[in-house]
């Protein structure tokens, strides 16, 4: 009955991949599959960027018959980055459930979109739980929260600052200025817990066509509208969706920006910080965790019991550490909690910790018998979910644990020997008296 | 009287040869008992049968290899998950401590038996002492030739069969052997009055206890006795030394077994024997006063007495009302109050009336089990009134409590079942004495003295032996035995004692009767053998894990149950959870070695409740249940294809039951259409879209095209769907096991939006109003 320890990171069990391995989760290789190369030229910024923080990027044509995502079933890439709005077929042997596969296995995914997304880039988007609105001729409109250029136009480039407010997600530092966008909105069903918005909609923004006429109220305005929002799936593979390609294109990252109604113009766009800090998200390069050396003895023993008794003092610890896009460093945080669990916790404990990604703890087994296990379920907002749980049976007292001779029970001992004694005695006399 | 007319010597000689003789037989009667158990191993293997015998087969392992005191403290963390369960305190070591100790000694000889084999062959090995004890049983209560009738009757009556064959590793098979030899010793003490078989009786009674939950039995029946033989005036310091030392001794022993502790105070199933206790003590009291007292004296002392006593009673019986009011569960449990009232279970336990051994039997299953004996009961109660003896009294108390329990609960059965071949024996034996008696005194009137029938001769020999020590109704026939001990007795020829012939001249029976009458009981018995044979070889053999059927193409093996055990144990993690209904709980710890939610020791009704709910939501609901409780797997058991009637859609209705006595939502009319149980395109929504209807028929219509269950004899309702929640993994050859795994949660959420709608191009007004109507 060996105890197994069972270590899931929610996301690294279906290791197809060699390359995207726990010890250095960031990814290495990006395929970029493309309408046309002009693009590679005029986002340039976003890719030398990508290419500056030591990605391998790999361009190609979304139709190219010879690209496939995997060779011998491996992947050849840790990551996708799809900039083809338009493509209605990819080449060679991926479509939209190769796509998928590719995240299931827990890689990650760019997908940007723009006003004449094709149906295969809405269903790529709908599967990971993303709703692009359906009119495929609509845009983001915004009379209030436009950005002021040169040429007025229909208030379909829009100035947004609603940010998600995550430092992992979008670093530490604040987004200095706007962000441009123009393109498409989408909708998130808001039960989803795995999506995230992370650049909303103004309250005056809505989604409908610039060029007709409104017939009937527009199906989405006002911030439940998501313009940029972020998936982090089970499996913790992380997919950006962007519904707008222009949002990565150097002329937008140059850009200034003045939104509508605001008195500082600022000389340069919020688009190159926002993307660039997102992408290092979405590559894993912030915010993903890890766990290990989980340990758990008994107080003043070294070595793991497979069994243990009630009210039984125990320790447990685990090691938690951040991946920085280089080295693994301590995560240090007062909120990691342990549940010693049998259907419902019996003991919730917080984890103290040394700042070195240590985390610790000691409890007494509650008085309750079975099979518990250790629990960690650490989920914060922008990390990878923690998810660690180690069984462990508890049982009850051997018969030769519990006390010998208690206290109470001294008067019913005096009493059984007494008896014990009176009966002799009596036998004693009524035989031998006579 | 016999005596007179015999010499010495020769007296001594027929003794000497008569115990031979008895001896002989004994033998006989044990390699009988033995061997017609074996049908099993012969007609199928040497496996343990049916279910509960193999979680006793598993403790035995963990027994032979971790030794006592680990045993004692076992907790088992691969059952009932995730609660565990103690097995030590939990469960009744009698049988795991005698196959354990037959193992040890079996090895300690060098005999390398494995722990299967000792426990496939402990019951027919533990009915053979039963039939012994049964021999000394009614010997003690009826002379020898009773006892030796009763003892080859117990042999063979199929009930006894039904729960002791070859490989039925059940604590039956040893507790009724400890039964029948606790009876023996106390009617040995009783006759005797000796302290040293009460203290046997009191060991053997904790043997009982060790071994069965039935044990209340005797301490409900021997009180009762001792009782009746107070209300009749039979008081004796006998019964005094026979009764008082098993109740002390015997419930400071009981309360040692882990599983009954305190219950042997605390429980009401145990106070009538204290309240008996207290009883003959105050009778006891009452024969010593009136011993040194005078006649007169004795009056007013009575007077005094039952004045005083009245009060006592009154207060006692507050006391005890008291004790039982107050006392966990009313003092009584479940399924002992199932006893006293049939219809308690059924209609407040669903659980105890789920199994089917809990149910009242049906007339035919009185003549299936007993056969004639059923008959020959009422005989035997009148041959135990001539004459009336503590013993005989006993033995009336004993059939007619048993017969009263058996009609509540199958199982009880085989409490009858001993009780009923004593008293046939006796019946048979008195009835044969009685002929061959008659024929043997008008016998000399028609020819030769010195020619007698075989028969005449045997109940000759017995007679004048049995007389000399105790009395006449003592002696024996011994027409119940083989040929082979027939033909022994021939050679004896002896001339009859004529002073004992005319005595007896006065109650004879004409002699064509007699001839008649013999051979009719001979052929009677003869029934009851061919009988026998034929339910131990044919319907109680069969293992029920491994199951045949004979058909126009020869014989079927369906051999389903083992296939999925080793596919279990083969593909799964050694740490994965198997979640079925609990009738296969304790097989898949056994042979698949799997951690499993419920099993069948049912000590946990609301750990049984959750998995019925399960399976009688739908899918996503029972994936949510059983994702919470760990598991992996789930296991269900299809008939239809085959035709195998006990698989789960028809217990169905019981988890239904049990599910919605703990969980109000699971409601059993929504799975009836009005009042009916149907699986057809008549069934009710609930019952379509359930997770055990879904298990079952999930891809059935592809067998035969129709999907035609041939267990309800119908087309089933829904046949094609798909399961969102749960894949199938495995299923076995006849499809009688079926296996799914539970998905893991999905890795992404989809969105809303329709992915027919997303590839229909272009846009269009009526689309939006389409989507406007989301609530989102």
């Amino acid at each position: 009955m060996s105890k197994k320890l069972i270590v899931l990171f929610l996301g690294l069990v279906p290791l197809l991949c060699t390359c995207f391995s726990p010890d250095t989760p960031s990814d290495r290789r990006v395929l970029v599959l493309l309408d046309d190369f002009a693009i590679k030229s005029s986002h340039s910024i976003f890719f030398n960027n990508l290419k500056s923080r030591g990605f391998d990027l790999d361009f190609k044509l979304a139709d190219d018959p010879t690209i496939s995502l995997q060779r011998y079933g491996q992947y050849l890439y840790d990551a996708l980055i799809l900039f083809s709005p338009t493509i209605e077929r990819f080449g060679g042997s991926i479509d939209a459930a190769a796509i998928l596969d590719f995240v299931d296995s827990g890689h990650d995914l760019i997908v940007a979109a723009n006003s004449n997304a094709s149906d295969l880039i809405r269903e790529i988007a709908t599967e990971c739980g993303v709703d692009f609105d359906e009119d495929s001729s609509a845009l983001v409109i915004d009379h209030s929260g436009y950005a002021v250029s040169a040429t007025e136009g229909d208030h379909t480039l829009i100035a947004s600052d609603d940010f998600i407010k995550s430092d992992v997600i979008l670093g530490s530092e604040k987004i200095k200025a706007p962000v441009l966008f123009q393109g498409i909105g989408h909708s998130l069903n808001p039960s989803n817990s795995l999506v995230l918005k992370v650049l909303s909609a103004s309250p005056s923004a809505y989604s409908a066509n610039p060029k007709s006429k409104l017939t009937s109220p527009p199906s989405l305005t006002g911030t439940s509208m998501s313009l940029v929002s972020v998936v982090q799936a089970r499996n913790n593979a992380r997919i950006l969706i962007s519904g707008s390609l222009s949002m990565f294109s150097n002329r937008f990252f140059r850009s200034d920006v003045q939104k509508a109604g605001s008195p500082t113009k600022h000389d340069k766009s919020g688009n190159e910080q926002f993307v660039t800090e997102l992408s290092k998200w979405v590559f894993h390069e912030r915010g993903h965790l890890k766990a290990v050396n989980v340990k758990h003895h008994k107080v003043g023993e070294v070595d793991e019991p497979a069994i243990y008794r009630i009210n039984d003092d125990l320790e447990y610890s685990v090691e938690i550490y951040e991946w920085s896009g280089k080295t693994w460093e301590p995560y240090v945080a007062n909120d990691v909690q342990v549940q010693f669990y049998m259907m419902s916790p019996y003991v919730l404990k917080t984890l103290s910790t040394d700042n070195k990604g240590y985390y610790f703890t000691a409890f007494k087994v509650p008085d309750v018998y079975g099979v518990f296990q250790f629990k960690v379920e650490y989920e914060r907002l922008g990390y990878t979910s923690l998810s660690l749980s180690k069984q462990i049976p508890v049982r009850p007292f051997r018969h030769n644990e519990y006390e010998r001779f208690i206290p109470a029970a001294y008067p019913y001992y005096g009493a059984a020997f007494s008896m014990m004694a009176g009966f002799f005695i009596f036998t004693a006399v009524h035989l031998y008296h006579k | 009287m016999a005596a007179s007319d015999a010499p010495n010597g020769d007296v001594l000689i027929r003794n000497a040869f008569g115990s031979v003789l008895a001896f002989l037989i004994l033998l006989l009667i044990g390699v009988l008992a033995f061997s017609i158990r074996l049908f099993s191993v012969i007609k199928y293997e040497s496996v343990i049968h049916e279910f509960d015998p193999y979680f006793n087969y598993r403790v035995t392992q963990f027994l032979t290899k971790n030794g006592i005191y680990d045993f004692w403290n076992w907790f088992d963390d691969r059952t009932w998950y995730p609660l565990g369960r103690v097995i030590g305190g939990t469960v009744y070591p009698g049988l795991t401590l005698t196959a354990g100790t037959l193992y040890w000694f079996l090895h300690s000889l060098n005999i390398p038996l494995s722990v299967e084999t000792v426990c496939v062959f402990t019951a027919p090995i533990f009915s053979a002492f039963a039939s012994w004890a049964t021999f000394l049983l009614t010997k003690e209560v009826k002379g020898v030739g009773a006892g030796l009738t009763a003892a080859a009757l117990l042999a063979m009556v199929p009930s006894y069969i039904s729960r002791s064959v070859a490989g039925s590793y059940d604590n039956e098979a040893v507790a009724i052997f400890a039964l029948i030899f606790t009876f023996y010793l106390y009617i040995k003490t009783l006759n005797t009055g000796s302290l040293f078989y009460a203290t046997l009786n009191s060991l053997s009674y904790f043997y009982m206890v060790c071994s069965w939950g039935g044990y209340t039995f005797i301490i409900n029946l021997i009180p009762m006795h001792v009782l009746l033989c107070i209300v009749t005036g039979r008081y004796s310091s006998r019964l005094y030394i026979a009764y008082a030392p098993l109740v002390v001794l015997g419930t400071l022993l009981a309360a040692l077994v882990p599983v009954v502790g305190f219950n042997a105070v605390m429980t009401s199933e145990h106070f009538a024997s204290f309240l008996v206790f207290i009883i003959i003590h105050v009778v006891a009291l009452v024969y010593y006063i009136k011993g040194i007292l005078s006649p007169k004296m004795f009056k007013v002392a009575l007077a005094l007495v039952v004045s005083i006593g009245l009060a006592v009673c009154c207060a006692m019986v507050a006391v005890i009302i008291a004790l039982v009011a107050s006392s966990p569960t009313k003092g009584w449990s479940g399924r002992s109050l199932s006893l006293l009232d049939p219809t308690y279970a059924s209609k407040y336990i669903p659980i105890i009336a789920s199994v089917s051994e809990h149910q009242p039997p049906t007339w035919p299953s009185y003549f299936m089990d007993i056969n004639v004996l059923a008959f020959l009961i009422p005989a035997g109660i009148i041959a135990c009134f001539s004459p009336l003896s503590d013993a005989s009294l006993f033995a009336v108390l004993y059939i007619v409590l048993s017969v009263y329990f058996s009609g509540v609960m199958v199982r009880l059965m085989l409490v009858l079942a001993p009780a009923a071949c004593i008293l046939s024996g006796i019946a048979l034996s008195q009835a044969f004495d009685v002929f061959t008696r008659s024929i043997k005194f008008q016998l000399p009137s028609l020819s030769d003295h010195s020619h007698i029938d075989a028969r005449d001769a045997s109940s000759e020999n017995i007679v004048p032996d049995d007389t000399i020590k105790t009395d006449k109704s003592e002696d024996t026939p011994k027409e119940r035995m083989t040929k082979r001990s027939k033909k022994k007795e021939k050679e004896p020829v002896e001339k009859p004692p004529t002073k004992f012939q005319i005595k007896k001249r006065l109650s004879v029976l004409p002699f064509e009767a007699s001839i008649i009458a013999v051979i009719l009981l001979v052929l009677l018995v003869a029934f009851y053998v061919v009988h026998c044979v034929w339910a131990a070889a044919e319907a109680y053999s069969a293992p029920s894990i491994v199951l045949t059927s004979h058909s126009n193409d020869g014989l079927h093996v369906f051999d389903d149950f083992r296939e999925a055990y080793a596919w279990l144990s083969h593909n799964t993690d050694v740490d994965d959870k198997v979640a079925s209904w609990w009738d296969y709980g304790y097989q898949t710890t056994a042979m698949a070695n799997r951690t499993v939610i419920v099993d069948n020791n049912t000590w946990n009704n609301t750990h049984i409740a959750t998995v019925g709910t399960a399976m009688s939501s739908p899918e996503k609901a029972a994936w949510e249940i059983f994702h919470s409780l760990d598991v992996k797997y789930v296991l269900v058991v299809f008939g239809g294809l085959v035709g195998y009637p006990s698989d789960d859609i028809n217990k169905f209705l019981w988890m239904v039951r049990i599910g919605g006595g703990v969980f109000p939502h699971i409601k059993e009319p929504d799975y009836l259409r009005d009042g009916q149980y149907r699986i057809d395109s008549m069934a009710t929504p609930t019952m379509l879209n359930c997770l055990m209807y879904k298990l079952s028929y999930y891809r059935f219509v592809e067998t035969d095209g129709k999907a035609f269950d041939r267990v309800r004899r119908t087309e089933i309702g829904k046949k094609y769907f798909k399961l969102t929640h749960f894949e199938e993994v495995f299923t076995t050859h006849h499809w009688m096991v079926r296996i799914y795994k539970l998905k893991p949660p999905k890795n992404r959420i989809r969105g809303k939006n329709k992915k027919s709608k997303s590839k229909t191009s272009s846009t269009t007004t009526s689309k939006r109003k389409g989507t406007r109507r989301n609530p989102f």
